[in-house]
């Protein structure tokens, strides 16, 4: 029962130093960051052999931009997965997030706040359909998020085949704009983290979530209603789904409905939040891991461009890595363990 | 127990007390006890199998029945099959669908169109299948990394490798004496016609994992291992050497669908894709559990050939293609709603 103890922290919500141990420096999280911090350093090292550039400000900010997309879906995954269950329908919600706001604004500004409510109704209806399915039909998760993926899939390609629609100009300013040299992009990313952080930490939602991970049967039992706690977990991630969907579209100005799928955000993002420390099986893990996991695959990604390595050997490494870091992890869960 | 089932509500017999087991059973009540036993699967596939009928009757034609819907159905049901294994032992392979193209494209790199070489590069390429089979299982049981990540790591590597070794376009083509497995057959058979070879194929694969896993204390030990894995542990079950000779007969499985597939699918990047999750799906619309511990060889073919029946005849309809997943997806869904569904009943 490690979940609760990171969870339920006995002192009062709101003294930072807790906060930053249960977050950053906790049993999980310390060793993605210890991962992230060679991999940086190594990249650094390499990259300024090469003769490149690596820590100045515009390749950083390149490596938070690559990171915002993957980021925000993957915060949402975190928070279905630290409930147990999993989802694999949020690249083809990414899809419908961009394709449809992209053809509601279609170049109109005045159109911007109907189609951003619009595409987050969906969100809210997609992540109560795999709530629903994992909780009262009680269909694997697997199965119910696979099943709704491949409808979103069959919809989507029966309705778009190409780029539909048009942001508005002033919409774009998500994707390009900032504050100094600050992208918005960036802070849209640290604000969902942090929001889920918080709700992870200092709500009873967040406390439940991890319960009901650690064993649903008996958060039930002690009178967490663990339907709800798992169909709320659904919607928030199909909600992350759509903020990334709306961040790629300001950036690629139209939607077409190959954008998630093709970014291949759905596994990449279970890969994502499972190299930052949380755990398949639920109930142990955090936001921060997922958010080092996430700037190790950016580093990564940073390093094989200036590098100008093979694009596709870049997968190859990647695939290596991910099960690199997870053994690590498991070898490290099973030494404390014993 | 439910008994329910067997018979129309106002059927009088039914209140009849019966003994399980009972020797003078009527034929009809264990034609249902086997139906109920075997899942409903089979019902469902007969069901499309008579509405293609229906709309076709040639489909019933012995030759067009194997050629236009057996033989491009086998690569999936073998697939399904080697998939279970790992399923039943209480994991994922999510790494068969890019080990297939890795199949396809690297028999044709490697053959080069040359019939000489297809033996020795069929041998190599089972290697291969082996040995992604033996680190999958190495990396999920003595690393601890759950499958589902240590499978998916696969993929990208071998899916990145391909595109590596190929440029994104595979070079090379596959001889004709490559390409008669999933092609070709045996000729001449009486009442059938041709005999395609991959439904052989899938005869001879289908009878050796059932036997595998059904009539073997192997396969006694894959459901001990996926029903409880510490428990299997403390019966004195090897549990990371069966988890292990799982994930080799699903890479094992792969080779023979990429086989296949090469065939009569041709060379190419794309050839494998998706089929991972067919797979799962395949095997899930057979009854099993994905979690481990139950699941059937048959009806795992069963499943396969189920969502082949499907995609035939959503095609006889003309639906259009892109919603053809809409109908995978909710039938899938559908399946493992209505399993769950059954298996609290029965508790």
């Amino acid at each position: 029962m490690t979940a609760p103890r990171m969870a339920l922290p006995g002192g009062p919500p709101g003294a930072w130093a807790r906060a930053l141990r249960t977050g950053l420096g906790s049993a999980n999280a310390a060793p993605v960051y210890l991962v992230l911090l060679v991999i940086f350093v190594v990249s650094w090292v390499i990259v300024g052999l090469a003769g490149g550039s690596f820590l100045t400000v515009e390749n950083v900010t390149s490596v938070l931009v690559r990171s915002v997309a993957l980021g925000i879906v993957s915060a949402g995954q975190t928070l279905v997965i630290l409930a147990g269950s999993l989802d694999l329908s949020v690249a083809y919600v990414i899809s419908v997030a961009a394709v449809v706001s992209s053809v509601i604004m279609n170049g109109d500004p005045g159109r911007i706040v109907i189609a951003v409510v619009v595409v987050l109704g969906i969100g809210v209806a997609v992540g109560l359909t795999n709530g629903l399915l994992v909780t009262k039909l009680r269909v694997n998760p697997f199965i119910a998020t696979l099943g709704v993926a491949l409808v979103l899939r069959g919809l989507l390609n029966a309705a778009f085949d190409n780029f539909a629609g048009k942001v508005a100009p002033q919409f774009e300013t998500l994707g390009y704009g900032g504050i100094g040299p600050l992208p918005w992009s960036v802070i849209l990313l640290v604000v969902t983290v942090l929001a889920v952080w918080w709700l992870l930490r200092s709500t009873p939602f967040g406390h439940h979530l991890y319960a009901v991970g650690g064993g649903e049967e008996t958060a039930r039992l002690s009178g967490v209603r663990s339907h709800r706690v798992i169909i709320g977990a659904h919607i928030l991630c199909s909600l992350a789904a759509v903020l990334t969907g709306l961040f790629l579209v300001s950036r690629i100005r139209s939607g077409a409905p190959w954008i998630g799928p093709d970014g291949g955000y759905d596994l990449e993002s279970i890969a994502a939040v499972v190299v930052g420390g949380t755990a398949l099986t639920g109930g142990r893990g955090g936001v921060w891991g997922t958010l080092a996991g996430v700037l190790i695959l950016a580093v990564l990604d940073n390093l094989f461009n200036q590098l100008q390595f093979n694009s596709f050997l870049k997968d190859v490494v990647r695939g290596v890595i991910i099960i690199a870091a997870v053994a690590i992890y498991a070898q490290r869960q099973r030494r404390m363990s014993r | 127990m439910s008994v329910g089932a067997n018979g129309a509500p106002g059927d009088v017999t039914r209140a009849a007390p019966a003994a399980p087991g009972d020797e003078a059973d009527p034929w009809q009540r264990r034609l249902v006890r086997l139906m109920r036993g075997a899942g409903p699967i089979f019902v469902v596939l007969i069901v499309l199998l008579v509405l293609i009928a229906l709309k076709n009757p040639r489909f019933i034609q012995p030759a067009v029945f194997l050629a236009s819907y057996l033989k491009p159905a086998a690569p999936l049901a073998i697939l399904a099959a080697g998939q279970l294994f790992v399923i039943v032992s209480g994991e994922y392979d999510l790494s068969v669908g890019s080990l297939i193209t890795v199949t396809v494209t690297s028999a044709a790199l490697l053959i080069h169109g040359d019939p000489a070489l297809t033996y020795p590069i069929l041998a190599l390429l089972f290697g291969i299948g082996i040995g992604v089979g033996l680190i999958n299982g190495t990396v999920t049981t003595r690393l601890h990394v759950p499958s589902f990540i240590a499978t998916l790591g696969m993929l990208l590597i071998l899916s990145g490798g391909i595109f590596y070794a190929t440029g994104g376009a595979p070079r090379g083509s596959l001889p004709e004496n490559f390409r008669a497995f999933g092609r070709a057959g045996i000729e001449g058979v009486p009442f059938l016609g041709q005999l395609p070879y991959a439904v052989i194929v899938l005869l001879v694969v289908g009878t050796v994992f059932w036997l595998l896993l059904h009539r073997t204390n192997f396969g006694q030990q894959v459901f001990a291992v996926g029903g409880n894995a510490r428990a299997a542990d403390l019966a004195g079950i090897d549990v990371a050497a069966i988890r292990t000779a799982c994930f080799v007969l699903s890479a094992v499985s792969a080779m023979i669908a990429g086989v296949l597939l090469g065939g009569f699918a041709g060379v190419s990047a794309q050839v494998g894709e998706t089929y991972e999750f067919q797979a799962i799906s395949a095997v899930v619309l057979g009854g099993a559990t994905l979690g481990g511990g139950r699941g059937s060889v048959p009806t795992a073919i069963a499943g396969a050939l189920t969502l082949q029946a499907l995609f035939t005849l959503l095609n006889l309809f003309g639906f259009p293609a892109p919603l053809r997943s809409v109908v995978q997806g909710v039938i899938i869904v559908a399946a493992v709603a209505y399993a769950s569904y059954r298996l609290r009943r029965s508790r």
